[in-house]
């Protein structure tokens, strides 16, 4: 009984072994990807919370390791850099003027490397823009002369002449464009607007004695203008009327102005008084941001293109970001060898911005420091885009605050940071003080934004 | 000469004063000329030799003498420099002042001119308003340009809408007026396109007169009208139903037609009975489901009660009635019709009893019903006349009661009803007994609605009754058989919960059975929770008062029925409700873990504690706690600092311990840190140092656009990664906000932008269809 149970025994036992249904990680053809099976059972990943707050805080540092913003610097003026203008329809043609004011040259930004030059005016260039079109663009120096020059370069055997001169009877200090029509606008000790046509102003504005140092078209609303006066005044314009419109008066002089692209009332202005003041053109008795970083006088803003940003170039040899309605940088730039800066631009695919300084050189830069430039991989745009969301996520937790925020500055605009910082402590506790012993309301509460405005005149 | 000047100065005189006032420079050269004339006429006289001068004498003769013909003329003004502006005041009139009324003068010979014109302009004559100054020139401009200036903000805040978009976008792709990529819906392609061959032109009026659709919808009518149309399976079920419909309605009809033909007056009779019951049961449902419809009701059968009432029709008072009466005592058939009549009176007069009527009435009696059960009342029958509960005609039949079968015993507790007629006091005792019957099993309906209602309550309340009861019980009964025997009760009870009114009645039968003393104690422990509150609401009062009769007689009073068939009959019960109830009740399995402790379950407790101390016998919490504290509190203490130097003063070498005076010099004591926080506390451990590592990367203040901690905690909760999120959520929550294209140029906003957004989708629809 026995040798015959044993057999029997054998017969019936299970051998267990794994099988698997093919189908489930079996590919159906060789380019379909591979199928990643995943549990999203939360117990199975603990510590989300730490384990992101980790993943951001090294991307924060990271992203400080990969901030280099400086791209290159374009020699070859044999002055200060006075002004510069973008290419309207071509975004690696450039052009600036000098303070020696006999050149204004186009530059090919992607070869960094001059294309032309040419001898616009005697004394500074003070303006210059592209039209519309991308195929002419027009100077003003200070000879008292407006000349139109093509964009391409003349042939061979040709002269280096302007398509068109004006001449004016006083100095011009700016110029700028209409966004769509054969219309330009000039400021000096007025306000003219002339047409490409025509040899005198189709309209000039006037209002009181002042001379302008900047006028800028609106590019949204493109009849609007607006320009700064040396009465530390802002005026506004419409091309259509003949009267300006309405004038701000501040306590300290705006130097240049720019019109945010995107968003028709906004623009911004940049003051001697350290500081830059987005304005909405129908309320204009108070800025609605004061953006202050900068410890020197500001000399030059232009908006991105896409109106979320907008770079300030200033006497204190650097030049800031700042979000359009944040009012302190997101970032600085500065190198050692490069002075005031006089004039800085906005690349017109957001990527890039120049600025043009006093010691001759124009600098490019990246917009955003730490972005990597050419063709992104979907993995690596991913990525960046999961780094990027974790970054605001944590934005308020204080070592990434920290860390993002802390930027290398010259030991001059370090200590003068610290100083006005002192003297701004030391003004507001004074007047905390002066209010704690006079009677209550003879020493109103002052906001920031109204400090600044003395008047609005009608 | 005076003549002329002062004709001249006549002249002057002769003008309005304003016209003076216009032309002073006027009068100025007469003067001057009349001076230059006499001047001329001594000329004249005394210098005749000078040749040269000749001319100009004749010259001035002229003039002299055209100024004496009367009419003068004038100078005319000379422009002796080159001007850009001419001033107003340098353009001097020449000749005559022209006045309005010369110019209207004309006008009143001319016939072409309309007499409307006229009449303004006399009307204008007339007026001696002065038309108010112009205002300054820096006031005129200072409007211009407010209003100027309201014109373009009004114009740019068009933008507001468009701004406002972008702002809250969660994603804008510039240049922002890029095409989509990727294929074009067909639609779209099909209405840029245009039949340009003749071929396609044919194809497309071929389509056109057929009126088969181009684009977008491509059905044709018929096609949509078939689509719009019923399924077919649908047709098939409503017409099933409209013929099933149709078939029940003939065979009602039939029904109905045959049954008013029946002349048996008995059938009738009965079918009305029936029809009387179905109303009945149809308005106890009419009150749950529609109060309102069912008040209109109990009106109409209120009136008809009072009707009833008034009259003396059924009261065996008539003329027939009293023959009847006389012929009663021979005839069975009187009797029965005298006994029919009544009965219909009875019927008719009878209280309705509802919710609606007498909620509280009704609610008192089944208070009352529950918690003295038959038995009781029968003790105290004819005791005690203060005694609310003994109110009542039950009182005055105590015959009837000791004859009543058991069945009956919780149908006789209602007897002491109030709204029983005095006057049929005189009725046979089947028809007053048949009445009750019917009284009470209305009543039992009404319960059963409102059981519905409370059940859940009930069975919890209930539940814990038991329970208390049964401890009661294990304590002071002995007999071990009778316990075992409850214990099976109760888990019966456990299992019917839905009938818990009547399970709480049959217990306190049984209690009553067993002894006195219980029977005592259940009369205290009354019911369920609300009846208690009821009760001490209601009848606080008459509550102490029969306690303790009821003491005294509930020994003497023989028992109204063994307790083995009070068991069979709740049996019974619980098995004929459980039919009546067609809803099955959701019976909630509370463990019988007592709700308080007592001796009573010491033992079982102490089982309990024992099978959690064989389970954690290895790790003693509590010491491991103390030791943890204890820990804690000495890396607290401060330590002794030991300054002490084998050696110096003393001999050295191995083996040898600093002297105890240099000890005592040498060793720091430190300050005592103050007292733990957890001093008193003996189960807490509180640490007092912080943690700084991880300090440092918390946020210890609350950012600016968040409110309170749980907004900004909710922000910071959910997790972003892949780990956590699937590969679309990810890709959803990682959007970046502004995505822009390297080397593509972005125009500033078009006006084209701001019209696209003003004209919404809907719209555009329209105009295409169109």
């Amino acid at each position: 009984m026995t040798p015959l149970s044993i057999p029997s025994f054998s017969y019936q036992m299970k051998v267990k072994v794994l099988s698997r249904n093919p189908d489930d990680y079996v590919r159906e053809t060789k380019l379909d990807i591979q199928r990643v099976p995943r549990n999203y059972d939360p117990t199975l990943h603990p510590f989300e919370l730490s384990r992101e707050y980790t993943r951001a805080l090294n991307a924060t540092k990271l992203e400080r390791v990969f901030a280099k913003p400086f791209l290159a610097s374009l020699d070859g003026h044999r002055d200060g850099v006075n002004c510069m203008a973008k290419h309207t329809k071509s975004l690696s043609t450039f052009l600036s003027g000098s303070c020696d004011g006999e050149v204004a040259i186009m530059w090919n930004l992607t070869k960094h490397e001059c294309v032309r030059t040419l001898q616009a005016h005697e004394g500074f260039v003070r303006g210059m823009v592209v039209r519309y079109c991308g195929t002419s663009f027009f100077t003003v120096g200070d000879d008292k002369t407006i000349k139109q020059w093509k964009m391409e370069a003349p042939g061979y055997g040709e002269e280096e002449e302007p398509l068109n001169t004006i001449l004016g009877k006083t100095v011009f200090t700016g110029l700028d464009h209409h966004w769509q029509e054969g219309v330009f606008a000039t400021c000096g000790q007025q306000v003219d607007i002339w047409d490409e046509q025509r040899s005198s102003p189709i309209r000039s504005f006037t209002w009181g004695v002042e001379s302008f140092s900047s006028i800028r078209f609106n590019p949204v609303e493109t009849e609007i203008l607006a320009s700064c006066a040396s009465d530390r005044s802002i005026v506004l314009y419409d091309m259509r009327e003949s009267a300006p419109l309405k004038k701000v008066i501040m306590t300290m002089r705006s130097n240049t102005l720019c019109w945010n692209p995107m968003e028709a009332y906004y623009f911004t202005c940049s003051n001697e008084d350290y500081n830059l003041y987005t304005y909405d053109m129908r309320y204009l008795d108070q800025p609605v941001t004061v953006h202050m970083d900068h410890v020197s006088a500001v000399l030059d803003v232009d908006y991105s293109p896409t109106g979320r940003e907008f770079v300030s170039a200033s006497f204190d040899k650097t030049i800031r970001i700042f979000p359009k309605d944040v009012g302190h940088s997101r970032e600085v730039y500065h190198t050692k060898r490069m002075q005031h800066v006089i004039c800085v631009k906005w690349s017109s695919d957001n990527k890039y911005v120049l600025s043009g300084s006093d010691e001759m050189n124009i600098r490019l830069w990246k917009a955003y420091a730490a972005e990597k430039l050419g063709v992104l991989a979907p993995r690596e745009r991913q990525a960046i885009n999961y780094n990027q969301k974790l970054k605001e996520k944590f934005q308020h937790h204080p070592q990434i605050r920290r860390i993002s925020h802390h930027r290398h500055l010259p030991k001059s605009i370090y200590h003068q940071t610290k100083e006005l910082r002192i003297m701004k402590e030391a003004r507001r506790r004074k007047e905390r003080n002066v209010r704690k012993h006079s009677r209550p309301g003879t020493v109103p509460v002052v906001s920031e934004k109204e400090k600044h405005v003395v008047t609005v005149v009608k | 000469m005076d003549k002329v000047s002062k004709k001249s100065i006549k002249n002057c005189s002769s003008q309005t004063p304003e016209s003076a006032e216009l032309n002073p420079d006027e009068v100025y050269i007469d003067e001057a000329e009349v001076e230059e004339l006499n001047a001329a006429d001594e000329n004249i006289i005394c210098e005749e030799e000078d040749a040269c001068k000749d001319e100009r004498k004749r010259q001035r003769l002229l003039e002299a003498i055209s100024a004496l013909g009367g009419k003068r003329k004038r100078k005319l003004g000379e422009r002796s420099e080159a001007a850009v502006q001419m001033s107003e005041f340098t353009v001097s009139g020449e000749g005559e002042k022209v006045n309005l009324s010369d110019l209207i003068g004309t006008i009143d010979k001319n016939a072409a001119i309309p007499a409307k014109t006229k009449k303004q302009l006399k009307t204008l004559q007339q007026s001696n308003k002065t038309v108010e100054c112009p205002l300054s020139k820096q006031e005129s401009e200072r409007i211009q340009r407010d209003v100027a200036y309201q014109k373009a903000a009004s114009e740019v805040s068009q933008w507001k809408g468009v701004i406002k978009q972008n702002q809250r976008a969660e994603q804008l792709v510039f240049p922002l007026n890029q095409e989509p990529s990727g294929p074009k819906p067909f639609e779209r392609v099909l209405t840029s396109w245009k039949a340009q061959t003749p071929l396609e032109q044919e194809i497309f009026s071929l389509l056109s007169i057929n009126k088969q659709p181009i684009h977008d919808p491509i059905l044709t009518p018929t096609e949509e009208a078939s689509l719009r149309a019923m399924s077919l399976e649908e047709a098939k079920v409503r017409h099933a139903e409209l013929q099933k419909a149709r078939a029940l309605q003939s065979y009602y009809e039939a029904k109905a037609r045959r049954e008013r033909k029946i002349k048996s007056k008995k059938y009738h009779k009965v079918q009305n009975k029936h029809k009387r019951k179905e109303f009945l049961k149809q308005f106890d449902e009419m009150v749950k489901t529609n109060p309102a419809a069912a008040l209109e009701e109990l009106n109409k059968i209120e009136l008809a009660r009072m009707q009833e009432r008034m009259s003396l029709k059924h009261q065996n008072s008539g003329k027939w009635a009293k023959s009847q009466v006389i012929m009663a005592k021979y005839d069975e058939g009187a009797r029965k019709s005298m006994q029919q009549q009544l009965e219909v009176n009875k019927d008719l007069t009878q209280k309705l009893v509802t919710s609606l009527n007498n909620e509280e009435d009704s609610e008192i009696e089944e208070v009352s019903a529950e918690v003295t059960p038959a038995f009781v009342k029968d003790a105290e029958e004819g005791l005690d006349s203060s005694n609310p509960w003994m109110r009542g005609k039950l009182s005055a039949e105590p015959r009837e009661k000791q004859t009543s079968d058991s069945v009956d015993l919780t149908a006789e507790g209602f007897g002491g009803n109030a709204s029983e007629d005095e006057e049929d006091k005189h009725n046979v005792a089947e028809t007053e007994e048949e009445a009750l019957l019917r009284e009470f099993d209305n009543r039992r309906k009404h319960r059963q609605i409102q059981e519905a209602d409370t059940e859940l309550i009930l069975c919890l309340d209930d539940d814990d009754n038991e329970d208390k009861e049964k401890t009661k019980n294990a304590a002071e009964d002995l007999d071990t058989s009778d316990k075992e025997e409850e214990l099976s009760q109760f888990t019966s009870l456990m299992q019917g919960l839905t009938d818990a009114h009547w399970d709480i009645e049959a217990e306190f039968a049984k209690t009553a059975a067993d002894t006195s003393s219980q029977l005592e104690q259940s009369f205290i422990k009354i019911g369920t929770l609300e009846d208690r509150e009821l009760l001490s609401q209601e009848d606080s009062a008459a509550e102490k008062v029969p306690v303790k009769p009821q003491l005294s007689t509930s020994t003497e009073n023989p028992l109204p029925a063994s307790p083995v068939t009070e068991k069979k009959r709740k049996r019974k019960r619980g098995i004929e409700l459980k039919h009546v109830l067609t809803k099955e009740t959701n019976i909630i399995h509370v463990p019988l873990a007592p709700t308080f402790r007592d001796s009573e379950d010491l033992d079982e407790s102490l089982d309990q504690r024992q099978l959690i101390k064989e389970a954690f016998a290895g790790d003693d919490v509590v010491s491991d706690f103390l030791k943890d504290k204890r820990k804690q509190e000495d890396t607290s203490k401060p330590k002794l600092l030991d300054l002490t130097l084998p050696g110096w003063g003393e001999w050295g070498g191995t083996d040898l311990k600093p002297s105890r005076n240099k000890q005592r010099r040498f060793r720091i004591k430190a300050a005592l840190p103050p007292p733990r926080k957890d001093q008193n506390l003996p189960s807490v451990i509180i640490l007092e140092k912080r943690n700084s590592s991880v300090t440092l990367h918390q946020v210890n203040t609350l950012p600016f656009p968040f409110e309170n901690h749980a907004q900004f905690e909710s922000t910071i909760r959910c997790p972003m990664g892949r780990t956590w999120n699937t590969e679309q959520t990810v890709k959803k929550i990682t959007k970046p906000k502004v995505v822009t294209q390297l080397g593509t140029i972005i125009e500033p906003m078009n006006r084209e932008r701001l019209g696209k957004k003003l004209v919404s989708p809907g719209s555009q629809d329209s105009v295409k269809l169109s």
